[in-house]
């Protein structure tokens, strides 16, 4: 009942800025990562383990005053592709942002081969999604292709 | 093609496919020229590999093109910390153009992007070994008179046989059947059956060769290594199942030809080679001739 509480709180103080929620609880901190949050000079809220009807438990992360470039938040589609990126100005939900898996990323993920390049020299990664649907990320270097269940944030 | 990396077959369209292979009869039929003359080719063998190697110093060589690099990982400077970055970026200021082969995935696709001048792979890993499968695809033409239309068994260790994917991958152009032959463990990966399934093309999978020979115009065999299994009870179980024998190719149809991307362990008995079906030395010659077309197309010299 108190994380409830906490959670409205949470939700209702934020005047101006991005909203993420439905995060599953495990994939908040590599939101946190994805995003680059731990860098920010900006107000940010987190909460996790916070009840969810959908999740069972789910995270939470306010930002103030700052909006992403769809580039920036489809990174989250990687990782939680079924959160809930709200805009707010003035308390209000401006907008909500539709999360879409890049064409081809790069420098994000890492690559699941351990014989890769990308992991035996300083190489940046890059990857194609060559199915959306099936979340299968191909290696532009080894060419290996990465399952869902593979990809891993660098 | 002009000044363009071969780093993996698909960097090659159907068109330059077929181009290719028309360019290595000419070489095949007047194989030493000047035509290379004066150009510096660097060959940086990370990983030793004497029959590749061998192959592309002849192409080089009969074109009358000059030779210069390493051979192996001891007299490399890899072996003294240098970067892969730093060593092509170094040879692509020397010569005019880089054959590479090295040990790891992606080594290849990553030096084409720092290099000033083209890159052929020579193998990069368990990746890509494009010259091998363009080497097969002129000997399946040359064979078989068409890449259109074949009946296509691929035999052995599907799972991580670099030749056996990139192969599958440049036939997809022409319309085949395929007749996967391996042990349960070495079958071939989702992603070519998905392409197979994309391009409408047929594909059954066996445990058993002998289903797989009489129905063949191409028969592929590949080794079946021991490293490769997880449960060496399995591997026992199957190390003489997937061999070739004379025996067997009794009731083969006419055309067929058995390839081999060499070098043999068991899996190929000798009693195979003096069949005329047997075509895996032959193979490996037409290396130098489609070895010689690829560095001429790159080179721009066609
Ligand atoms: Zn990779």
């Amino acid at each position: 009942m108190k994380t409830n509480i906490n959670h409205e709180l949470v939700v209702q103080a934020l005047k101006n800025g991005t909203v993420i929620d439905h995060i599953p609880s495990d994939k908040l901190f590599q939101v946190v990562s994805i995003l680059a949050l731990h860098t920010m000079p900006n107000q940010i809220t987190i909460g996790n383990n916070l009840e969810s009807k959908k999740l069972g438990i789910k995270g939470i992360i306010k930002i103030s005053d700052v909006f992403f470039t769809p580039k920036e938040v489809n990174k989250i589609a990687l990782i939680a592709p079924n959160a809930k990126i709200n805009i707010i100005k003035n308390y209000e939900v401006i907008k909500k942002v539709e999360l879409v898996i890049p064409d081809e990323i790069k420098d994000t993920l890492q690559c699941i081969n351990p014989m890769c390049i990308t992991n035996k020299e300083h190489v940046p990664t890059h990857f194609y999604f060559i199915d959306k649907k099936k979340r299968l990320a191909k290696c532009h270097y080894c060419e290996r292709i990465c399952k869902d269940e593979d990809l891993m944030l660098k | 093609m002009k000044n363009k990396s071969l780093v993996s077959i698909s960097d090659f369209s159907k068109e330059d496919i077929l181009r290719i292979l028309v360019e290595a009869e000419k070489f095949e039929n007047n194989p030493n020229t000047r035509i290379l003359e004066g150009k510096v080719i660097a060959m940086l063998f990370f990983e030793p590999s004497t029959r590749t190697r061998l192959s592309f110093e002849t192409a080089v060589n009969r074109l009358g093109g000059r030779v210069i690099g390493i051979s192996d990982a001891a007299t490399s400077s890899s072996t003294k910390g240098e970067t892969l970055n730093d060593t092509i970026k170094m040879v692509s200021g020397y010569a005019d153009l880089i054959i590479m082969r090295h040990h790891i995935d992606g080594a290849a696709r990553y030096a084409s992007e720092v290099s000033a001048v083209p890159i052929i792979n020579a193998g990069d890993g368990s990746n890509q070994h494009p010259t091998q499968t363009m080497l097969d695809l002129y000997s399946i033409k040359k064979t078989q008179a068409t890449l259109e239309n074949l009946q296509i068994s691929l035999v052995g260790d599907l799972k991580y046989g670099r030749a056996v994917h990139s192969l599958v991958i440049a036939m997809s152009h022409f319309n085949p059947s395929f007749h996967f032959v391996s042990p349960p463990e070495l079958q071939i990966p989702d992603s070519y059956k998905l392409l197979c399934n994309k391009q409408g093309i047929s594909y059954k999978q066996y445990v058993e060769i002998s289903e797989a020979i009489n129905k063949a115009d191409i028969l592929y065999m590949t080794r079946v290594q021991r490293e490769r299994f997880t449960d060496p009870v399995e591997y026992e179980k199957v190390k003489n199942t997937y061999v070739l024998k004379n025996a067997m190719l009794e009731n083969s149809k006419q055309n067929l030809r058995i390839l081999h991307p060499l070098p043999r362990v068991n899996e190929i008995d000798m009693d195979v080679d003096t069949n005329p079906k047997a075509y895996y030395f032959e193979q490996a010659r037409n290396g130098v001739y489609v070895r010689q077309a690829i560095i001429c197309s790159i080179l721009g010299l066609l």
